[in-house]
């Protein structure tokens, strides 16, 4: 009706040119953060290949923790004068992001956490850098939480002092659960 | 041994702002970064609109469009150096996800503007004073109480101090409008105070002050829940209650032991099996432990009968709701609260007309005169969303101001209407990530009043903005509460801008802390594994036992 009205169809273009790009911009949102919750993209995970990022250890698929080389030096507590006759031999991941991951046991402490440096590095919001570690002691493994914000569970039980773990019995930190195995 | 390299900050969306100084000497993470990026996409989307907008309108652009831009930016431009001043380590979204929001409702209220003096040459009325331009100094004016915030609040434990005070403060403000000579009635409810010519609506800041209080009040009643937790854990594995019993609550009343238990010994009696237990636990702290539960009930039902608010105080009832859930970790808390809200609901819509109208419209919309009568409001908005379609009539293109108050309550509809049910869905995304970056910065508060704080502000947008569209679209009964940052209203712009603040101080100082604890454990990575656990007691337990009790 009005002769200044612009082309029937530039309008329609600049509708659907508006609509996109506003979802553009959720899109963009989301994307900043998608790094939160879905670990790094591809692209960031190599770029970060000399310098870990610290997010995770890989960023999607069947996670593979890096697991750290048994240390010489130290001295292994000997299965013969344990007090528990069937040392545990594994730690098995059981639920979480990392299920099926088995870390063999050296007799070397197993930290776990959010930090890079972790011997289990894991990639959730309820761990802390520093979560948890799993501490050899006469033959026997305890657990104990490093002062983590939302806590280690040790078969509902909330871990506050260090507890021995008895083989098979659920260590829970996050979504991710642990249990030794023979 | 070498030291493992240091850990480095992922850039989430560019590095084009990589070299920007970050104070303190502590290498914050490029937050500020996205932040910008962000930033800078929210005014490109503003400006789009306006752009759009002028099109349909005029048939051509003008240098105009290019002012507001440039206005848009000088204004978030200083609140994002504000946040570089004062928040460094913040979340980098929730800070653009309102400045995209706040920019979208600008160019709606801005359109809407535009009909109505369209409306009112054709007529030969005189043009109605602009709401856009009224919007944009109160859009000012919470930027600078953005600012404030950020600059005042520098610790968010210190609001703990305040709890009561707060609560206080609250409720006084909630029922300030109650008042005759102050309060006024404005549009059918009594939410309004006016001091000369301003009216302002003092719920929006209780909305805040009562965040800060329930944060605070339950953050105790957490405390009493989880001891209940650890008690009851511990009794399943020991068989003995009143030995294990330790920690915060040692003082209970004398009696107060639930059925089937036991009396235990003298001092320490176990009540903690029940829910009455806690109850009574929370009882046996003093007045001061259920009088602001039972203030806070009364309160909500006052708001709801005397200044007929109820979006306010379904808004209040839902956060109570909430942090309660949160602090307490029962879902039955919730079951109970919401039967108690469906009775009081209930016993409203039988006691009171203005209820019974509210349902009326909603439930009857099409019947009857109600269409061109009591519903017009929202079946013009139902009729603006169909219009609106999948993609929207294109902005300018359709006629939202057939809607009344079609700039606070129904600028929803408006947008419906020219964006579509894409454009609506894109805004209610908006909506979304804000509330799900809230509840992250819950998520990783390492103090339960932190915790607590952020649930319920995060809450409070996630619910409003539930009341308010679900009113529109005619999923629940219309309320009166405004779209936070999008409508037009000035208490609200303002108090929403605080909420963000405040979410992002909560934020800055979590990560912060995880940065700092970051530099300083990465000096000596070995030390935390390699040193000797030291056990301060053994406890025998029996061979057959599962051995997982704590050694004390």
């Amino acid at each position: 009706m009005d002769p200044t009205q612009p082309n029937e169809l530039v309008l329609l273009l600049v509708k659907i040119g508006y609509l996109t790009l506003l979802w553009a911009f959720v899109l963009l949102a989301v994307r900043a953060v998608r790094a939160d919750v879905l670990g790094p993209t591809r692209r960031q995970a190599r770029r970060g290949a000399g310098a870990p990022v610290g997010r995770g250890p890989t960023p999607r698929g069947p996670a593979r923790p890096r697991v750290a080389q048994p240390r010489a030096g130290i001295q292994v507590p000997s299965a013969l004068n344990a007090p528990n006759a069937y040392p545990p031999s594994k730690l098995v991941v059981t639920k979480g992001p990392l299920a099926g991951t088995v870390i063999p046991l050296t007799g070397e402490p197993i930290t776990i956490g959010r930090a890079p440096d972790s011997t289990l590095v894991l990639d959730d919001d309820f761990a802390s850098g520093r979560h948890a570690r799993l501490v050899p002691h006469d033959g026997r493994w305890f657990v104990e939480d490093l002062n983590s914000t939302n806590g280690t569970f040790l078969e509902h039980t909330k871990v506050t002092t260090p507890m021995p773990v008895s083989l098979g019995a659920p260590v829970r930190i996050g979504k991710t659960v642990l249990e030794f195995r023979r | 041994m070498t030291l493992p390299p240091r850990r480095q900050w992922s850039a989430n969306l560019t590095s084009a702002f990589a070299r920007v100084p970050s104070p303190q000497g502590v290498e914050l993470p490029p937050y500020r970064r996205s932040e910008l990026v962000l930033l800078v996409a929210a005014g490109i989307l503003t400006t789009a609109a306006l752009s759009a907008l002028t099109l349909a309108h005029d048939g051509h652009l003008t240098y105009h469009i290019a002012t507001y831009a440039l206005g848009f930016y000088v204004l978030w431009g200083f609140v994002h150096l504000a946040m570089r001043r004062f928040a460094p380590a913040a979340d980098p979204l929730l800070m653009p996800l309102c400045a995209a929001l706040n920019g979208l409702g600008l160019v709606m209220i801005y359109r809407l503007d535009l009909a109505r003096s369209d409306a009112a040459k054709q007529a030969g009325r005189a043009i109605p004073p602009s709401a856009a331009h009224t919007q944009i100094v109160w859009t000012a004016l919470s930027v600078i109480v953005f600012a404030l915030v950020l600059a005042l609040v520098r610790n968010h434990s210190t609001l703990a101090r305040y709890t009561f005070t707060a609560g206080l403060a609250g409720l006084v403000f909630l029922c300030l409008p109650a008042l005759p000579g102050i309060g006024a009635t404005i549009n059918g409810a009594r939410l309004w105070l006016r001091v000369g010519p301003f009216s302002f609506q003092p719920s929006e800041i209780s909305k805040i002050l009562l965040a800060i209080f329930f944060a605070g009040y339950l953050r105790t009643f957490g405390a009493l829940m989880s001891a209940h937790v650890v008690t009851k854990a511990r009794r399943r594995s020991t068989g003995n209650a009143a030995a294990a019993l330790t920690g915060a609550i040692r003082r209970l009343r004398p009696g107060a032991h639930g059925p089937g238990e036991p009396a235990a010994p003298a001092d320490v009696t176990d009540s903690s099996g029940t829910y009455t237990g806690v109850i009574s636990r929370v009882w046996s702290k003093g007045p001061r432990f259920y009088v602001p539960a039972i203030l806070t009930w009364v309160a909500g039902l006052g708001v709801l009968v005397i200044e007929r608010d109820l979006g306010s105080s379904l808004l209040f009832f839902g956060m109570f709701l909430v942090v309660l859930y949160v602090a307490s970790e029962r879902a039955r808390f919730v079951v109970v609260g919401l039967g108690l809200f469906i009775a009081a609901a209930l016993a409203a819509y039988h006691l009171f007309s203005h209820v019974q109208v509210r349902v009326d419209i909603w439930l009857h919309a099409f019947d009857g005169t109600n269409p061109s009568n009591k519903s017009y409001q929202l079946v013009q908005g139902l009729y603006g969303f169909a219009a609106g379609g999948i993609t929207g009539t294109g902005l300018g293109r359709g006629h939202p101001n057939k809607v009344p108050f079609a700039n606070t309550d129904f600028i929803m509809a408006s947008l419906g209407e020219e964006l579509g049910l894409t454009g609506v869905m894109a805004i209610l995304m908006m909506y979304l990530l804000i509330v799900v970056r809230g509840m992250r910065v819950a998520l990783t508060a390492p103090d339960p009043f932190g915790k607590l704080l952020a649930t319920a502000l995060a809450a409070t947008l996630g619910i409003q903005v539930f009341v308010q569209v679900g009113g529109v679209m005619r999923l629940i009964p219309l309320t009166g509460v405004t779209l936070p940052f999008v409508s037009y209203g000035g208490s609200s712009l303002v108090a929403n801008a605080a909420i963000i603040a405040l979410l992002l101080r909560i934020s800055d100082t979590v990560r912060r802390r995880q940065a700092e604890a970051q530099e300083v454990l990465e000096v000596e990575p070995d030390q935390v594994a390699n040193v000797q656990t030291e056990i301060v007691r053994r406890v025998e337990v029996p061979e057959t036992q599962e051995t997982h009790e704590p050694a004390e």
